[in-house]
């Protein structure tokens, strides 16, 4: 029985946690290049919509997959090209993307399907020995990343431009590209996210899917000291808080009101956030917009 | 091997740089002196490529060219130390040096990286580590990574902004040193400052930039201070100021076996004692870093210290709040105009009730004539310019901003008046002027703390001076014993026991 | 020497004028975006913004409806405004209006007036103890962001989201638990008559007395960031946390203060709203949206009172037009939250790369 109970609560925390790793690591990137993406939210809902139209459409989910990458590394540029180029607040151009893309969302919802709650069903994207595919790859993706951000040059780059542009641009590094690859980046991994929820986890696209996902997602890169390996710690954990009301239903216990399992999550990320003084361990220049002398 | 022809560079309607020729031989030192502010920095941003002039040519080794931006610039074998240094302070000596051209192909070599730089390093003389992270090195040894990043390029042409403002006078003799070897190794160098004595010690020939133009070019042998000063602000220069001897009374400030730690937990102030008296201006010379800043932060509130008392006027004010402290009757020129001093976004008026701003009410609400009143009379008396209270303190220049500072502080009649950089970044006019204000007020029976990295300024000012080495305070002497020499061992942590 | 000052009201004007061209041209942007995509639904625009403009203010009536809409976004505009001005973004709005509603329809249910005494009084006691309990409900909500942020440096703008969630959940449950009219309703108990904001302000529409209190709020934000010490200290520590501190002002206190007065403004677009319209609470399980709109309201509205106020009508007007435009003339009021986001990214954009590029030219100024 506890075996069982063991699997049930592995099971449901690693497919808790995927689309929040795979989000996070978009987060790191584009943190550890200097801009703030608030909008991976965002960049998440436009992509799971997205990943499904694309299937929808194709009948494949490989093209969902790659649809919903798209969708993200689109999306994310407008943040790009707003924090980069315009030196734009990066909180608010993130949270104009976020509320955009609820907007955006619900208008192609009903051009596409004329109704305003979800889409149809459409083919999910297969399991592998019990897990689903999205799974292995963001945990396998984790590991790239680690590798790319420390032990590459191009790696050595991007951290330097999140930590001291200035410098970086003394030494003929092009602080923009960087940062344009960390956002876009972002994008792609956030894109990878959505389609995991719409696709992968479910295999429709709900109005509002994403349920505060992206700034959990966040969370965890705080939590994980902006470091590939310690998002996979930080979203298993929240993975775990997500995972309490499908473990505790199945245990029969029905002592606790479902809403206290919802609240769950939230509640937990603000503990983590709180019993973490995470602030000086952020790329020294993260948020602050470059600005070239000519 | 480098010639500017016609140099000009304007921004908006200020002409930072006109029509500058310069031409600098292979194998000299060569300095560009001028005050803050002439146009010295610009001009030599624009050979590092990082800005783009409005009209002249570059020849480089009797080539024209087109500087594109920093990595053209290297690549053409010129390489820039800058006077804030250019080091990201979380990654290594190694990693700082390598970045932009790292060895190995996608994947990171620093194996290879860290062998290279020992290379380097010992080639030129210039010790380091290279798997030590920035944060944790001193800054001269930052400084000769700065410099070693120049090399690793292959820089043939180095420029130093303001190498010396972080040296003691004896680690500017060791500059002087590596300057000679690099020099020996067929480096040419151009050193930019605006302190005359490194330009008669350093220096084979100067050119003098003045008000963004050139004014002539000179060998350095056989010059005096008291020449180059008048060259550099074409009239004839006070370096001394007059003042009569001090005629302490009462100690104002005494601070009792202060210890404080800085922001990375390590202890920065370790069991300082001193007073300040009443008529006397007392000078903390020292090199940055250490301690001065923790110990200013712990006398006004603005840090805990750990242990040890703090007292004004008889009354105990170990660990109380700013607020506190200014109520008590201290003035606090900070060190950061920018960043504490003022609230850039506010107007002149507003800031000069930054501090006070409860006292500047009537009926509980904000009374905005009386902020102008103030306002206006700190402008008056302190010529600040534009002389307009509601002009937003963004829109004044560095000296100006700072005599809103120092004219706020002074007009609160404070017992106590802590100045801590009071003429960084300032024309020698106003430097001049801080001077005489701070003597006056010295004069006028108040006690003045200074703190400078200035060793000029400490010495023409101070009556009695204290020389702070690693968190201590090292040694003591009178404004009449300092010398140079004296102080300059001192603040290097040798010599004189305290006297 | 004559210290000359420029007359304050042409100053004013002038500054009026310069902050209002970003957020019209913001608008204007909007409203091209919001054109193409009515164009790329299909649908006439020209049909669309008649109804449009019908539906704001065709009629008096029709009038006092988009003045309905208008109320609440005031108060969150001011609500974020105000976090604004100290340099905070509270994007907690949501939540405290949750809480404030419940907390208001509470004290309006559970608390019964004597019948004795006249109504007119009975009625002014009522909805003040109900509108203060919203305002104090929303100012403890966002007041625990506030601290989380002075004593461990967290980011108000994650736990605001995070405490938004968590109000969504605890409301439900509350609902569920103690406050259902009876079992199967999807509401709560009405509160008294006493506590109830008058309607019909404008023959017709449901305008309520809640426009007054609106208003005043905007008078009393304006007052006090301006006019008092508290609001001195606000502003500075928004603009310059580090000067701020040298002058003795507590960063902490006034990021506490901040918050707290922010969600003040926020529990009483709930609580107005309740007491105004709603009259219970309504069971739900997604966000009514004021909280997301007041920070559209605040950045067009460039953090004034003023600008607040008129950027609450353009929003309360878009927000009664689009429904209208789907029903006349079949355009998804979707279309409404893209015009949105549009028009705050370009009061974001426009506004940062003017300021920067102004600061810009002052640093290389300096640095010559």
């Amino acid at each position: 029985m506890t075996l069982a109970l063991v699997g049930i609560l592995v099971t449901a925390t690693l497919r808790a946690a995927t689309p929040l790793l795979l989000a996070a690591l978009g987060g790191i990137f584009s943190e550890r290049s200097g801009v703030v993406n608030i909008a991976l939210e965002g960049i998440m809902l436009v992509s799971s919509f997205v990943a499904v139209w694309a299937n929808f459409v194709t009948g494949s989910w490989v093209v969902g997959i790659l649809g919903g990458v798209v969708a993200g590394v689109l999306y994310s540029g407008l943040h790009a090209v707003a924090s980069i180029r315009f030196k734009a607040d990066q909180t608010v151009s993130g949270v104009a993307l976020n509320l955009a893309a609820v907007g955006l969302t619900e208008f192609l919802l009903n051009r596409v399907w004329g109704q305003g709650g979800g889409s149809p069903a459409v083919n999910r994207v297969p399991d592998l020995f019990g897990l689903n595919l999205f799974v292995y790859v963001a945990f396998a993706l984790a590991l790239v990343a680690h590798w790319a951000l420390f032990k590459t040059s191009w790696g050595l780059r991007l951290r330097a431009v999140g930590e001291h542009p200035l410098a970086a641009d003394t030494v003929g590094v092009n602080v923009a590209k960087m940062r344009y690859w960390g956002v876009l980046l972002s994008g792609a991994l956030a894109g990878l996210a959505g389609a995991s929820l719409s696709i992968g986890l479910l295999s429709r696209f709900v109005h509002g899917m994403t349920a505060g996902k992206g700034f959990i997602a966040l969370a965890a890169v705080i939590f994980g000291k902006w470091n590939p390996l310690g998002a996979i710690a930080a979203t298993l954990l929240f993975g775990v808080s997500e995972s309490l009301g499908t473990i505790f239903q199945t245990l029969g216990v029905t002592a606790i009101p479902t809403q206290f399992f919802g609240m769950a999550p939230y509640f937990l990320t603000m503990l983590a956030l709180a019993g973490f003084v995470g602030r000086s361990t952020a790329p020294a220049a993260s948020g602050v917009p470059y600005e070239k002398a000519h | 091997m480098l010639k500017l022809t016609g140099i000009t560079k304007r921004f908006g309607s200020l002409v930072a740089n006109d029509s500058i020729d310069l031409e600098v031989r292979q194998g000299e030192i060569h300095a560009l002196l001028g005050e803050n502010g002439a146009g010295k920095s610009t001009l030599m941003n624009i050979l590092y490529g990082l800005y783009t002039p409005d009209a002249g040519t570059i020849e480089w080794k009797g080539k024209p060219v087109k500087i594109e931006g920093p990595g053209h610039a290297i690549e053409l074998g010129i390489g820039m130390v800058h006077q804030h240094f250019m080091l990201i302070p979380v990654f290594t000596v190694a990693e700082n040096i390598v970045l932009g051209m790292e060895p190995g192909g996608v994947a990171l070599d620093m194996k290879q990286a860290n062998q290279r730089v020992r290379e380097i390093s010992t080639q030129f003389g210039l010790e380091v580590d290279p798997e030590d992270k920035i944060q944790s090195i001193s800054v001269g040894q930052q400084q000769r990574v700065e410099i070693l990043k120049a090399l690793y390029r292959g820089a043939e042409l180095l420029i130093l902004d303001e190498p010396t403002a972080v040296l003691t006078p004896q680690e500017v003799v060791e500059l002087g040193k590596i300057m000679k070897n690099l020099v020996a190794q067929g480096r040419t160098i151009i050193i930019i400052t605006h302190k005359l004595k490194e330009v008669l010690h350093l220096a084979d020939r100067v050119s003098v930039i003045r008000r963004g133009r050139k004014i002539t070019t000179v060998e350095a042998q056989g010059k005096t201070e008291a020449e180059l000063a008048n060259l550099m602000v074409g009239r004839d220069v006070e370096l001394k100021v007059e003042k009569q001897e001090s005629h302490p009374t009462l100690p104002v400030l005494e601070v009792n076996h202060l210890s404080a730690k800085n922001d990375r937990g390590l202890d920065a102030v370790k069991d300082v004692s001193f007073q300040v008296r009443a008529g006397e201006i007392v000078g903390i010379a020292g090199v940055d870093g250490n301690g001065q800043s923790e110990l200013i932060a712990s006398i006004t509130g603005l840090r805990k210290p750990t242990s040890g008392t703090v007292k004004v006027n008889g009354r105990d004010l170990t660990a109380h709040s700013p607020k506190q402290v200014r109520d008590a009757g201290v003035g606090h020129i900070p060190e950061d105009r920018q960043r504490r001093g003022l609230v850039l976004d506010f107007s002149i008026a507003e800031n000069a009730a930054l501090g006070d701003h409860r006292k500047f009410t009537r009926f509980g609400l904000l009374n905005y004539g009386k902020m102008t009143d103030l306002a206006e009379r700190i402008v008056k008396t302190f010529d600040v310019r534009p002389p307009r209270p509601d002009y937003v303190a963004r829109s004044l220049s560095g000296g100006n901003q700072q005599k809103v500072i120092v004219g706020r502080e002074i007009m609160r009649d404070p017992n106590l008046l802590i100045a801590v950089q009071p003429t960084r970044g300032l024309d020698v006019g106003a430097i001049e002027f801080i001077h005489r204000r701070l003597v006056a007020e010295r004069d006028s029976g108040k006690a003045v703390l200074l703190v400078s990295l200035e060793l000029d300024e400490v010495m023409n000012l101070a009556d009695r001076i204290l020389v702070m080495y690693k968190g201590q305070i090292v040694a003591e002497v009178t404004g009449h014993e300092a010398t140079e020499e004296n102080l300059g061992l001192m603040m290097a942590g040798g010599g004189g026991a305290r006297g | 020497m004559h210290v000359a000052k420029e007359s304050g009201l042409s100053k004013a004007i002038r500054d009026a004028v310069e902050a209002i061209t970003v957020p019209v041209l913001a608008t204007i942007l909007g409203l091209i975006v919001g054109t193409v995509f009515i164009l790329l639904a299909g649908k006439d625009p020209v049909q669309a913004y008649i109804a449009f403009a019908q539906a704001v203010a065709g009629t008096p009536r029709a009038f006092g409806e988009t003045l309905v809409s208008t109320i609440p976004l005031i108060f969150t505009g001011l609500a974020v405004s105000l976090a604004f001005r100290s340099g905070l973004f509270n994007i907690g709005v949501e939540g405290q209006y949750l809480v404030a509603q419940i907390a208001s329809v509470v004290v309006g249910y559970a608390i019964k007036m004597p019948a004795t005494w006249p109504p007119f009084i009975a009625g002014m006691l009522h909805v003040t103890l109900a509108v203060s309990a919203g305002a104090l409900a929303g100012a403890a909500w966002a007041g625990i962001v506030g601290l989380l942020k002075a004593l461990r440096g967290v980011h108000e703008v994650i736990n605001s989201i995070m405490l938004n969630y968590i109000a969504l959940f605890l409301c439900g449950w509350l609902l569920n638990n103690y406050l259902r009219a009876s079992s199967g309703q999807a509401s709560s108990h009405a509160v008294q008559p006493t506590a109830a904001l008058t309607q019909g302000l404008i023959e017709g529409s449901r305008l309520h007395t809640g426009l007054w209190i609106a208003l005043a709020a905007a008078l009393v934000v304006w007052v006090i960031l301006w006019k008092t010490p508290a609001g001195y200290e606000i502003r500075s520590v928004g603009l310059a946390p580090g000067a701020a501190e040298y002058a003795g002002i507590s960063v902490a206190k006034n990021t506490v203060l901040a918050m707290a007065l922010s969600g003040a403004l926020a529990g009483l677009a709930g609580a107005v709203q309740t007491l105004g319209v709603n009259r219970k609470f309504f069971e739900t399980t997604a966000f009514v949206g004021y909280g997301f709109d007041g920070i559209a309201v605040a950045l067009v509205g460039r953090n004034h009172p003023l600008g607040v106020i008129l950027a609450a009508l353009l929003f309360g007007a878009l927000a009664r037009g689009g429904p209208q435009m789907q029903a006349a003339a079949g355009v998804p009021k979707a279309v409404i939250y893209i015009v949105q986001g549009t028009v705050i990214f370009f009061v974001a954009a426009e506004g940062i790369w003017r300021f920067l590029k102004n600061r810009k030219l002052k640093a290389e100024v300096k640095s010559a």
